[in-house]
């Protein structure tokens, strides 16, 4: 038998069912290969004994002849943005250190409801704000991957940096991701594994620490596109407790799944072709445009002429909802108080916010705070929202020519931890091919699409109608059939 | 775009979050960076269109107008720095 952690979730699902292995086996295969990465520092914290629990359930149903739940038997990492009941969630900042949530986030209890266990919370930049995983206060998650010859860390993307490391590092099958302006993609591009990011309200966000709530979406990082249409499945749902929840049933995503694209036309969007984008980046964009066409689709050209203008738009709503949000920390009712000798009420919220919150966070409430402030909100704010319809509208003229669109997930491979941290800017121009699609609210996922010169992933990003997961899903899984990507990185840890 | 380390002092204020002389004088050129290119936005004519206000067309769901939840104040406090007597407790605030 092949090892276990090299198993997706839906061998593992399969396996289980089939009794060609018990669940209690995969979790400690996986629970080990956790306990034994702590280089990556991709968890902040374990929870064996949930994954195990999980197990057992899986397995005396199992013995007992009962039908087994969709994810009996899967263990799966959390990123640590959702609230765990009863387990320490602190979105990776030291104001929230010693949190214990006394409920559960909606997406991870139906994780947990679908036969799910958790091996462990994920590493994360702080409060979902950043490109690399280094604003977390609890140390860099380090990617697996590693240019050759050179020891040299790499960053394994952001937010999500823990999820995309460990499930590259086959530290588990697949992990939940949030998406803000490109937190699942990007990070995915990064190590070689597949994560969507569904339709704005297709996942609650009920428990799931806030940053900017209008672009705030869950969804799954796996190792390819059948395994995340099946996280996907279980974590999406109306949730009357978010009012942002779409009220729609979750389409069988998995069973949908076709990479017959014959009747489909997919475009490409001319303002992706941004300056200075390395010709690898342009050569796999144009070797995946021939997968499509190889897959049957037509190709379509489309203009989005707002594109450029999405990033800053972005880094106004986002930090401006965000300043909002992070105003609940305050070293009162939850999280780290800081109180000078003598302090008063107002000055023991500044210093308990000034002692919690790392840098990029404070950076980005500044700004918020900014430009949500008397005069100046119309000229930022105001302009933004505006602008943000027209993007919006940008893609809706879009739909009238192609059902999907194609472009690079990431304008480079991973860089060196360090390399961009120094310039706030050329860290938020990472996200400019993911960001657009996430103002409009639309679904995309990032599949990886082959490697660069120095054998590091690079992703294809496939963006979709509101409400297609499906379409998106089987646009993926035509790339994945053609890229064959096998690549993995070599076990330093 | 020029910021000026009184402005940051000011913002950092509104934004309840303490900062020093030095801290402010080197976050001063990096906002005034963001803020510079964020000004790129002012050139697009953005005349006669409406800002958005919700990013996929949904409508607000109304609830009947009961008691739902509740009665569980020791888990809104458990995690409180400081609660005493039921209740959240900060500095004094009134002389």
């Amino acid at each position: 038998m092949s090892n276990l952690t090299d198993l997706g979730v839906a061998a593992i699902r399969d396996g289980v069912r089939g009794g060609e292995f018990s669940a209690r086996d995969v979790a400690d295969a996986f629970i080990d290969a956790v306990a034994a990465a702590k280089p990556l520092n991709a968890f902040l914290v374990e929870t064996p004994y949930h994954a195990r629990a999980a197990a057992k359930v899986a397995d005396d149903a199992r013995a007992a002849g009962e039908a087994l739940k969709p994810l009996a038997g899967v263990p799966i990492g959390m990123k640590d943005l959702f609230c765990t009941q009863g387990v320490e969630t602190t979105a990776a900042s030291g104001i929230l250190k010693g949190f214990v949530p006394q409920y559960e986030s909606t997406v991870s209890g139906n994780l947990w409801n679908a036969g799910a266990g958790m091996l462990g919370k994920l590493n994360l930049d702080q409060f979902a704000m950043g490109s690399s995983n280094e604003t977390s206060a609890f140390g860099n998650v380090v990617s697996p991957w590693r240019r050759p010859n050179d020891t040299a860390p790499l960053a394994p993307g952001g937010s999500s940096g823990g999820s995309s490391a460990a499930i590259a590092a086959r530290l588990c099958p697949a992990a939940t991701g949030t998406d803000t302006g490109g937190s699942i993609r990007q990070p995915a591009a990064f190590v070689g594994i597949t994560g969507i990011k569904p339709t704005y309200g297709r996942c609650s966000r009920y428990g799931v620490v806030a940053f900017a709530s209008s672009l705030d979406q869950a969804g799954p990082m796996a190792r390819d596109v059948r395994d995340c249409a099946i996280m996907l499945e279980a974590m999406a749902g109306f949730d009357p407790k978010d009012a942002t929840s779409l009220d729609l049933p979750v389409p069988a995503w998995e069973a949908g799944l076709n990479a017959d694209l014959r009747g489909k036309r997919v475009g490409i969007p001319k303002e992706y072709r941004v300056d200075n984008m390395p010709s690898e980046i342009e050569a796999l964009w144009q070797q995946g445009i021939d997968w499509m066409r190889d897959a049957g689709a037509e190709i379509v050209e489309v203009s989005l002429p707002h594109t450029r203008y999405a990033l800053p738009a972005y880094y106004i709503i986002a930090p401006a909802e965000a300043s909002s949000n992070l105003a609940r920390y305050d070293g009162v009712r939850f999280g780290q108080r800081v109180l000078p000798d003598g302090a008063g009420l107002q000055d023991m919220y500044a210093a308990t916010r000034a002692a919690g919150f790392g840098d990029e966070v404070k950076r980005r409430i500044m700004i918020g705070t900014y430009v949500l402030s008397a005069g100046f909100y119309d000229a930022y704010y105001t302009q933004a929202q505006k602008v943000r319809t027209l993007i919006a509208r940008d893609f809706e003229a879009a739909w009238e020519q192609c059902d999907v669109l194609l472009t690079p997930t990431a304008p480079s491979a991973a860089f060196a931890l360090g390399e961009k941290s120094a310039d706030p800017i050329a860290m938020y121009l990472n996200d400019v091919f993911t960001v657009p699609s996430s103002l409009a609210g639309l679904p995309a996922m990032s599949v990886p699409g082959g490697v660069d010169k120095d054998g590091l992933p690079l992703g294809l990003q496939i963006i979709g109608k509101p409400l297609d997961e499906q379409g998106v899903l089987n646009a993926g899984l035509a790339i994945e059939q053609r890229a064959g990507f096998v690549a993995r990185a070599d076990k330093w840890w | 775009m020029s910021v000026e380390p009184a402005t940051v002092k000011r913002v950092a204020g509104l934004a309840r979050i303490a900062i020093t002389d030095a801290e402010a004088e080197k976050l001063a050129p990096e906002l005034g960076n963001i803020l510079g290119w964020i000004e790129q936005l002012g050139e697009v004519d953005t005349q006669g269109v409406e800002p958005m206000t919700a990013v996929i067309p949904n409508h607000l769901r109304l609830r009947d107008d009961v008691v739902t939840d509740g009665d569980v104040r020791d888990r809104v406090l458990a995690n409180a720095p400081q609660g005493e007597h039921g209740f959240f407790t900060v500095p004094k605030v009134i002389e």
